[in-house]
């Protein structure tokens, strides 16, 4: 029975070494409801809140891509440098809980607790981030598509931390929509993030909350790049925005919860991928 | 001792407090309230949604139901208890009465600390930046409309003081 603070990572990495099966606790804000409700009653904890080095933020300008640290509150995503060139993490963040949950919550708790209504992992995923992992005596990285395996699972190995993510500067439009029943402090019913790279003529839609895991629509992303040019802001017509909704609720995979209902959900995915694609293409 | 126990510091208010005999999932919500006999912090959803046990960590609001109050230790927490200077009320516990901001009661201790620290940052917030500020916080009795009056006097109140 012991709780450890650690407060370097290399401390950490070798408190989860010696105990491999040890709960890890970030911000708290999902383990600490499973707790209250007697759901869960860990014994040997680690709790990350202190350790620095999982709260850093790295941009690195020549391979176009940012590095933020697992641990980093969802508050310091909201503006600045994060909110200028990953506005679809910054939306996301800012639709996470409240103030006090934004203090607290973390991508790193996201991928931990791997819900599929995370509020991060939908950008995560249209972005096709990297999660970097370490442990007391290795490091690795593994595709974001790849760590989320199911509801509330993923790849991390005992004795592993996830450390950071790293994400790519798209070159072009994003953004993030989510449904819940109200506008502040909800856990989303369905999210949606569209990335396009104006560069390259593709399009990324990830949703959330609609199937065990964040779905990519990829049959929709080809389809949609081989209709228009995504090279350039285009006006989408009626019948191929409401094409667009309707292959990507096809994608979905949502079911009937105490949140809301399959129906409702697949429509909400449809409303909400054609109404990122027309800011797309307005902004 | 209890082999399910931990024994560890915590700083609120200003002092160190020994916790004993904790059993290591324990909220800081719950530790401040059965262990330390500081039952101003009220505890209603236990899920982070409702904000009546928002406390101030670090300079940070948070919801204490959802910090684990033994990772808490060499954290800095305020509570309601220690906002005023003893018999006095703060500005903004003042707006609260004579505004009408406070009903059935339950959510002001929470509402109070999330309004201190936006002052505390933000000491002449628009509108926009009050609701959000408060968006973590539930009330079932007002409707806002008199938690916004008492934030604008407690505004005012202290703008005259300091000017």
């Amino acid at each position: 029975m012991s709780v450890l603070v650690p407060r370097t990572l290399q401390d950490a990495l070798q408190a989860t070494a010696a105990n491999p099966s040890a709960q890890l606790i970030q911000g708290g804000t999902d383990l600490m409801v499973e707790i209250n409700f007697n759901h869960r009653k860990p014994t040997d904890v680690i709790a990350l809140r202190r350790v620095d080095e999982l709260k850093s933020i790295q941009i690195d300008t020549e391979k176009s891509q940012i590095t933020i640290g697992a641990g980093l509150p969802y508050q310091q995503m909201e503006h600045g440098e994060i909110a200028r060139r990953l506005p679809a993490l910054a939306q996301a963040a800012r639709t996470v809980g409240s103030p006090q949950i934004r203090s607290a919550g973390s991508i790193g708790g996201n991928l931990g607790t791997c819900s599929p209504a995370g509020d991060a992992l939908p950008v995560l995923s249209a972005l096709d981030a990297t999660v970097n992992l370490q442990s007391a005596d290795a490091s690795r990285s593994v595709s974001v598509h790849d760590f989320m395996v199911g509801v509330k699972r993923n790849a991390r190995l005992p004795g592993e931390i996830i450390v950071s993510t790293t994400l790519p500067i798209v070159s072009g439009w994003q953004g993030y929509a989510k449904v819940g029943v109200r506008n502040a402090m909800v856990i989303s019913v369905a999210s949606c993030c569209l990335v396009v790279d104006r560069i390259n003529g593709t399009i990324a839609v990830a949703l959330g909350a609609v199937g065990p895991t964040i779905i990519r629509c990829r049959e929709t992303e080809s389809w949609l790049a081989s209709q228009v040019d995504l090279k350039t802001k285009t006006t989408i017509s009626p019948n191929l925005l409401q094409e667009f909704g309707t292959r990507i609720a096809n994608e979905s995979k949502p079911i009937d919860d105490h949140r809301s209902t399959a129906a409702y959900r697949r429509h909400a995915v449809c409303v909400l991928a054609r109404r990122l694609l027309t800011r797309a293409n307005s902004q | 001792m209890n082999p399910n126990s931990e024994i560890y510091n915590l700083r609120v208010n200003g002092k160190t407090h020994e916790i004993r005999d904790s059993w290591v999932g324990e909220s800081l919500l719950y530790v401040l309230r059965e262990r330390l006999n500081l039952p101003g912090t009220k505890g209603a959803c236990e899920q982070g949604e409702c904000g009546s046990c928002t406390v101030i960590m670090d300079g940070q609001a948070v919801c204490s139901c959802l910090v684990m109050a033994a990772t808490a230790i060499e954290s800095e927490i305020q509570t309601i208890e220690n906002l005023s200077d003893g018999g006095s009320l703060t500005e903004v516990q003042d707006a609260f009465v004579t505004e009408g901001g406070v009903q059935c009661g339950f959510c002001t201790p929470g509402l109070v600390v999330a309004i201190e620290h936006l002052l505390s940052q933000n000491p002449d917030p628009s509108e926009i930046e009050i609701k959000e500020a408060i968006s973590g916080n539930i009330c079932r009795c007002t409707g806002y409309g008199r938690i916004f009056e008492a934030v604008d006097k407690a505004v005012s109140v202290r703008k005259a003081k300091t000017s």
